[in-house]
């Protein structure tokens, strides 16, 4: 996220914008990408992301292969360099990669010269999250004053008060979101257990770090939920679910102490009575659903401008 | 085995893969001689596998073969503590002639091979294989043992078996050994047999599967960390094991500050223990793991500029008491792989000379970037102390000193065993993995430029290398 910074996030908006009208028609699909192949590797279990991306890519005409560690070679012994270079020599003009290790989609970089999407590494980074997440606040705000987020830009992040609460020590969600919300001029603070926060913050643009969530709730503009990473051990981070909703979870009760132009955000796939109660997840100010849809047309911008050509084609 | 024991310690046996001294005469001439006695301007015959005259402009015999040593050091052979071979089981990335060969092109007539083989040195079967393969290397090849059976940390392996060989130094290197009781155990019964227990100071629960130095890097890179606290808590505990047992402990490439200032006050206090550094961790940041390369990943992780200062800090006060490479090649298969799959390790041999003359005498490379603990103010050790990090001193702990009846390392007189290097430290080089001895090619300095070279090596009488060119 950091090397996109302020510009680039605006420029994936404004592209994005575009094909949130695509999405609308009544046939969604262009002819941008025809002829190009986008190849998914997703050696992570992933459901809406890998979904996201295949969406993305088909309603941009683009041709979509999928491989796994569990469906390929991979599970044979095959090294991850050889199965790129075999997938490479196939014809592939894009990799979107996600693995559970941090640095890979960097690493597949530099064993192709097909362009590579991160599609979320490790604890390391999840882009393109975060660029949907920053159209979601986007188009929220600019509904909120009564305009269409195409005819706005991203002057309303200024000063934002972001709140992101949860597992941000394990969270390629998180780093994505600090990058990129500061960039677009943002003030994030962290709210975590200790032992679920980094073991530094040094380098991260963030405003403050904090354990207590009641204290930060009332100056908060976004509350950005992080999901409580049980398959990471979470015995051996927190007590139990039950002290970490106690602590950190987005009861009714704490919901009530937002201000009311508030929005709740989270990137999904949610627990409710954990993080989030079931009845705030239902909540119209919970843009979870929004953030989905917005998914799918930052996608598209992501492949577009990776593959397509120079100018947005006139029946985009 | 307790029959074997006591000849050992009668020393009676005669030391297996023991090479037959080379027929023939050199001369080193026009270098100055260094060696823990102090330097001097001194040409050095050497016939038949031994010194015969030290002394400014001597006569060079006839038929003898001349090697050039002007603007050069002539120093004992260089003798590394800490080299994985990677024979038997591993082939494919380093065997004891390729590792011997690179062991002889960086200066070294020596180096200790680590027991972390497959199967490990835990048999004298084992031990004795890797000896006879070491009797036609290119270096001497001394064997480490294991601690434990299988390296696992759970009983104690043959140590007197392995004594009875020749065995000084037992490590369970790779993993430290984690359950303290039965480190104890082996710290008694090594005081018995007089041999060294050499750490690799890891506590696994704390490491918790870390793949770099946890800190700032870590923290932004979203990879997993290993905390310094995970060296430093095994220090703790083997220091405390040292002072109930008396039994003498080597610690393996310390990394960190605390650890290093943990072991000068015990050596204060008098307790029997040695530490080595190693070439990396004097000279690199956990900064270039931000590219992702696993080339980088290594054990003990590469840490912030505050530790590498410390590291530096700790070779100028005394502290440390040798540098050894941690040798550890990986086919290139293995490396180019996921952070958490790739494994751990990076080539040294060849780069130790120069490396560690410029991060220990010319400060080199700038740890500008350092956070808190300034690098400014370390001393700036002398040639002749960084000789002796890589020479005599680390020869006295693996027992092959002459003091311990061995042949490297001693002073340069006539008489002595002829284990010399003649080493520039002026001449720049740019590093080419695919050009070093190793079959493999994990160095961190590929495409770099240092400054030290090693132009000639004489083992056992026998130039083996000279002007840079191994002789077979």
């Amino acid at each position: 996220m950091q090397d996109l910074g302020a510009d680039g996030i605006a420029a994936v908006l404004r592209l994005s914008d575009r094909f949130v009208e695509v999405a609308q028609r009544a046939i969604p699909k262009v002819p941008a990408l025809r002829g190009r192949t986008v190849a998914t590797l997703f050696s992570e279990t992933s459901t809406r992301t890998r979904l996201s991306f295949e969406t993305a890519a088909r309603r941009l005409s683009a041709d979509v292969v999928s491989f796994s560690p569990t469906g390929s070679s991979i599970a044979k012994g095959e090294s991850l360099r050889d199965t790129v270079e075999t997938v490479a020599a196939m014809g592939v003009d894009c990799f979107v990669v996600r693995h559970a290790c941090a640095g890979v989609p960097a690493q597949v970089a530099g064993w192709t010269g097909a362009s590579v999407v991160n599609a979320g590494d490790g604890w390391h980074e999840h882009p393109t999250q975060a660029l949907l997440d920053c159209a979601t606040i986007r188009q929220v705000l600019a509904e909120r004053d009564g305009r269409r987020a195409e005819d706005t830009g991203t002057e309303a992040f200024a000063g934002l008060r972001v709140t992101i609460v949860g597992d941000v020590a394990h969270s390629r969600v998180a780093r994505s979101d600090v990058h990129a919300l500061a960039a677009l001029g943002a003030s994030v603070t962290l709210v975590a257990p200790g032992s679920l926060l980094p073991p530094s913050l040094a380098g991260w643009p963030v405003a403050a770090a904090t354990s207590d969530l009641d204290a930060v709730l009332p100056d908060t503009d976004v509350c950005y939920l992080l999901r409580l990473q049980t398959e990471r051990g979470a015995g051996a981070f927190v007590p139990s679910l039950r002290e970490y909703t106690a602590g950190f979870g987005l009861t009714a009760r704490r919901a009530d102490r937002l201000p009311e132009h508030a929005v709740i955000l989270h990137p999904g796939p949610m627990v409710r009575g954990v993080e989030i109660a079931a009845e705030v997840a239902d909540l119209p100010r919970t843009a979870v659903l929004r953030q989905v849809a917005n998914g799918v047309a930052v996608r598209m911008a992501v492949l577009f401008l990776l593959l397509g050509a120079e100018e947005v084609p006139a029946d985009a | 085995m307790p029959e074997r024991h006591q000849s050992a310690a009668a020393g009676a046996a005669p030391v297996p893969g023991a090479r037959a001294p080379w027929r023939g005469t050199v001369a080193v001439v026009g270098g100055t001689v260094v060696d823990e006695t102090g330097s001097r301007r001194a040409d050095v015959v050497a016939r038949d596998g031994r010194v015969v005259a030290v002394g400014p402009g001597l006569d060079v015999p006839a038929g003898a073969t001349v090697l050039d040593a002007g603007g050069c050091l002539v120093a004992p052979g260089l003798v590394d503590l800490h080299t994985h071979l990677r024979q038997p089981g591993a082939e494919e990335a380093e065997t004891v002639e390729t590792g011997s060969r690179a062991a002889a092109l960086g200066g070294f007539t020596a180096v200790v091979a680590m027991p972390n083989t497959d199967p490990p040195v835990d048999s004298a079967a084992v031990a004795l294989e890797i000896l006879s393969l070491g009797a036609a290397a290119l270096c001497r090849v001394a064997v480490a043992g294991a601690i434990t059976v299988g390296r696992a940390g759970e009983r104690l392996a043959p140590m007197g078996e392995l004594a009875a060989l020749g065995v000084r130094l037992f490590t369970d290197d790779g993993a430290g050994v984690q359950d303290g009781g039965l480190m104890r155990r082996a710290l008694d019964y090594a005081r018995g047999l007089g041999v060294t227990l050499a750490q690799h100071c890891e506590d696994r629960a704390i490491a918790a599967g870390g793949v770099m130095h946890e800190g700032n890097w870590s923290a932004r890179l979203g990879l997993p960390g290993m905390p310094a606290a995970a060296e430093e808590a095994m220090v703790a505990r083997d220091l405390a094991l040292v002072a109930a047992t008396g039994a003498r402990v080597h610690f393996l490439h310390l990394s960190c500050a605390r650890s290093l200032g943990l072991v000068a006050a015990a050596r204060a206090a008098g307790l029997p223990v040695t530490a080595e550094v190693a070439p990396h961790h004097l000279s690199l940041t956990d900064a270039e793991l931000a590219a992702y390369d696993p080339l980088f990943k290594v054990n003990p992780p590469l840490r912030g500029a505050p530790d590498v200062a410390a590291v530096r800090r700790a070779c100028a006060e005394g502290t440390v008491d040798a540098v050894a490479t941690d040798h550890a090649p990986h086919a290139p298969h293995t490396k180019q792989a996921p952070m958490d799959e790739a494994p751990p390790g990076m080539l040294g041999l060849q780069t130790a000379w120069p490396v560690t003359l410029g991060a220990l005498h010319r400060g080199e490379p700038d740890l500008g970037e350092g956070d808190g603990d300034a690098p400014g103010g370390i001393r700036a050790m002398a040639v002749a102390e960084v000789v002796g990090l890589l020479s005599w001193r680390p020869a006295r702990i693996a027992g092959l000193h002459p003091s311990a009846g061995g042949d490297q390392g001693g002073p340069v007189v006539d008489g002595a065993a002829a284990n010399l290097c003649v080493l520039d430290p002026a001449e720049r080089w740019t590093v080419d993995a695919a050009r070093l001895a190793s079959r493999s090619t994990n160095s961190p300095w590929h495409g770099r430029t240092l400054t030290g070279a090693v132009r000639h090596t004489v083992v056992a009488g026998e130039p083996v290398v000279i002007d840079g060119e191994a002789q077979r």
